[in-house]
């Protein structure tokens, strides 16, 4: 299959096919090595209220990893497909399933996965949820074909929060990882910027500027219930938790410039863990903890650095380009992701952290915000197209891009949520 | 329609007499929310950055260029209608002399009234990241604020606050939208 998958991937400039009309993310580039995956329409599914086998393949299309053959029939996957018919499409991998609804009104989803090289039954399984979750099944079932044929953990199933606009409404949702099936955790008449998910993803913090100033709020997302974390004297902005849960690193203007400080959880204990006399803001954690990535202009013009979470001496990471800034960093540590103006549009850049040159991942003109995945294999941004705020997707090599269309909102702040749902 | 470009870039040659003059203007056609932003938002974005004139060719209703008007800061209704907005280059927090008539007169309604409470909101063009322009903005509220406190302001009397770029004065993505974006706006608490 490895073989298989290689040579499809040479033959693989053919465009990435988009993904069922009525579906609401769109797909542009071609992968390197993308597994092709015949999917099947699930039985029952079109009176189930959602077409599930059209959210799992956008899904795994969205991932670049996979390229969609869309079988045009309807097989459950109790059906024992002709291989010798996928394998002439081109496909190494078939999907089939079902949704039937059950006495207690809930449904019962069901999917196969077949080897189509091997001839093999790769397993399957039966989630019974409301219809409610329809969408998390699909999703459920997106993770467990990715983890199969990839053999890395699917975030299909994960979160994402953002902010829309709409006129002088700012809103702050969270939805499926695709953007959709979104809740309103917050609604406000003025502007909500930086989100950050709590490491446990119970919680979100984020700026809020409702009392007419930035303050940093913590919302539990399940009940709602919200406190004011950091609302000292001038602005309050840029909060990042610790891996652990236990801090909040956030950027305070209460002595003077903007600087970084640490605080408790509750917003106790706070102090400065940065003193120049220069903007330092956007600080992120490392994965491990040691460090904060943080954005400063000490050198005259906003960079990125990096220093031990406790304080301490910073160390510059960019060099290249004048105006580099949001870092985000991988799950593993190794990756940075970070805009950085070129002339006068910003565009989303990647670099490994181990020594590498940075590699500019879009070719729009205003990006924002990104945000990896949990599995650090997308990162989630802001940018513009045709006048309006949008969500973007994109594989770390560029290559794959999605566009979350979000009902003609201008949507903003995008960051993607831990595990565990 | 009366003309001054105080947040244009050849305004940094503007005199302080021109900003006694734009005072007066503004309180004879009412505007209390300042000279500059009495400047209509589709005119603004007409008039090429780089021009520069007193007078509004074709308005009828010029201001001419030897007038002199008096305006005396130690009345208070003079003093709460000064103009509270000061303008800012690109990349740049510096307060230019322009303005310091602004900051002046804003200072003297907090030095005459201890009770008194400003806000000073600060605000950049479009360009460029939502933290880092909320850090730029919060770079020249502070040093609006800082004037103010040089000028007698009590520490308590003055906050600076940043809006970065969350809340543009004008919408448009051209020069003439972003040098009225710039600016730090004094508001009563």
């Amino acid at each position: 299959m490895t073989q298989r998958r290689t040579l499809l991937g040479a033959l693989g400039a053919t465009l990435a096919a988009p993904a069922l009309a009525q579906f609401r993310v769109e797909i542009s580039g071609v992968g390197a090595t993308q597994v092709p995956l015949g999917i099947a329409r699930f039985r029952d599914e079109d009176k189930s209220g959602q077409v599930l086998s059209a959210i799992v393949r956008a899904d795994l299309e969205r991932s670049g990893a996979f390229r969609g053959i869309d079988a045009g029939t309807v097989i459950d996957e109790q059906a024992q497909p002709a291989m010798s018919e996928w394998r002439s499409r081109g496909a190494d991998a078939l999907l089939t399933g079902s949704a039937t609804r059950l006495a207690d009104g809930r449904f019962d989803v069901r999917y196969k996965l077949w080897d189509v090289v091997k001839g093999t039954d790769l397993g399957g399984q039966s989630l019974a949820v409301p219809a409610a979750d329809l969408r998390l099944a699909a999703h459920r079932i997106a993770d467990a074909v990715y983890e199969k044929l990839t053999g890395e953990r699917g975030v299909f199933s994960t979160r994402i929060a953002y902010v829309t606009r709409a006129g002088k409404s700012f809103t702050l949702r969270i939805t499926d990882a695709d953007g959709e099936g979104g809740q309103v955790a917050l609604a406000s008449p003025e502007p909500i910027i930086s989100p950050a998910w709590s490491p446990d993803g119970r919680e979100l913090a984020y700026v809020s500027f409702e009392t007419q100033k930035a303050v940093v709020w913590v919302q539990d997302v399940s009940s709602g219930q919200r406190r004011p974390v950091a609302n000292f004297k001038g602005s309050n902005s840029a909060p990042a938790w610790s891996p652990d849960g236990s801090q909040i690193a956030v950027t305070l203007s209460r002595d003077g410039i903007s600087q970084l400080y640490l605080m408790g959880r509750d917003g106790g204990n706070v102090r400065r863990v940065t003193t120049s006399s220069a903007i330092d803001t956007e600080p992120v954690f490392s994965p491990d903890g040691r460090s904060i990535y943080f954005v400063s202009d000490r050198g005259g013009a906003p960079q990125i650095y990096r220093m031990p979470a406790g304080g301490g001496n910073a160390e510059r990471v960019t060099f290249s380009g004048g105006y580099n800034i949001s870092p985000a960093i991988s799950p593993d540590g190794r990756l940075l992701a970070y805009i950085t103006r070129q002339g006068g549009a910003f565009r989303l850049v990647a670099m490994d952290l181990s020594g590498g040159t940075p590699q500019v991942l879009s070719d729009t003109n205003d990006d924002e915000s990104p945000s990896f995945a949990p599995n650090g294999r997308l990162i989630i941004y802001a940018s513009r197209a045709q006048g309006r705020d949008v969500l973007m997707t994109t594989t770390l090599d560029g290559k794959i891009k999605a566009r979350l269309l979000s009902s003609g909102l201008d949507v903003r702040e995008p960051v993607w949520g831990p595990y565990g749902r | 329609m009366i003309e001054f470009h105080q947040k244009r870039k050849d305004a940094m040659t503007a005199t302080r007499t021109s900003f006694f003059n734009c005072a007066a203007a503004s309180l004879a056609v009412a505007f209390l929310a300042g000279c500059a932003s009495g400047v209509k938002l589709d005119e603004g974005a007409n008039v090429p950055v780089e021009s520069r004139s007193t007078t509004t060719p074709g308005s009828g209703a010029g201001t001419s260029q030897s007038q002199v008007a008096t305006v005396d800061l130690s009345k208070s209704a003079a003093a709460s209608s000064a103009p509270r907005v000061v303008y800012f280059d690109y990349d740049s927090y510096v307060v230019k002399d322009e303005y310091r008539g602004v900051v002046e007169a804003n200072a003297k309604v907090l030095t005459a009234d201890r009770k008194k409470r400003v806000a000073v909101e600060g605000h950049t063009d479009e360009r460029g990241g939502r933290e880092y322009n909320l850090a730029l903005g919060q770079k020249r509220a502070e040093s609006v604020a800082k004037s103010l406190a040089l000028l007698g302001a009590a520490e308590g009397q003055v906050e600076a606050v940043s809006f970065g770029k969350e809340r543009p004065a004008v919408q448009g993505s051209d020069e003439a939208a972003w040098a009225q974006n710039r600016r730090a706006e004094l508001k009563d608490k």
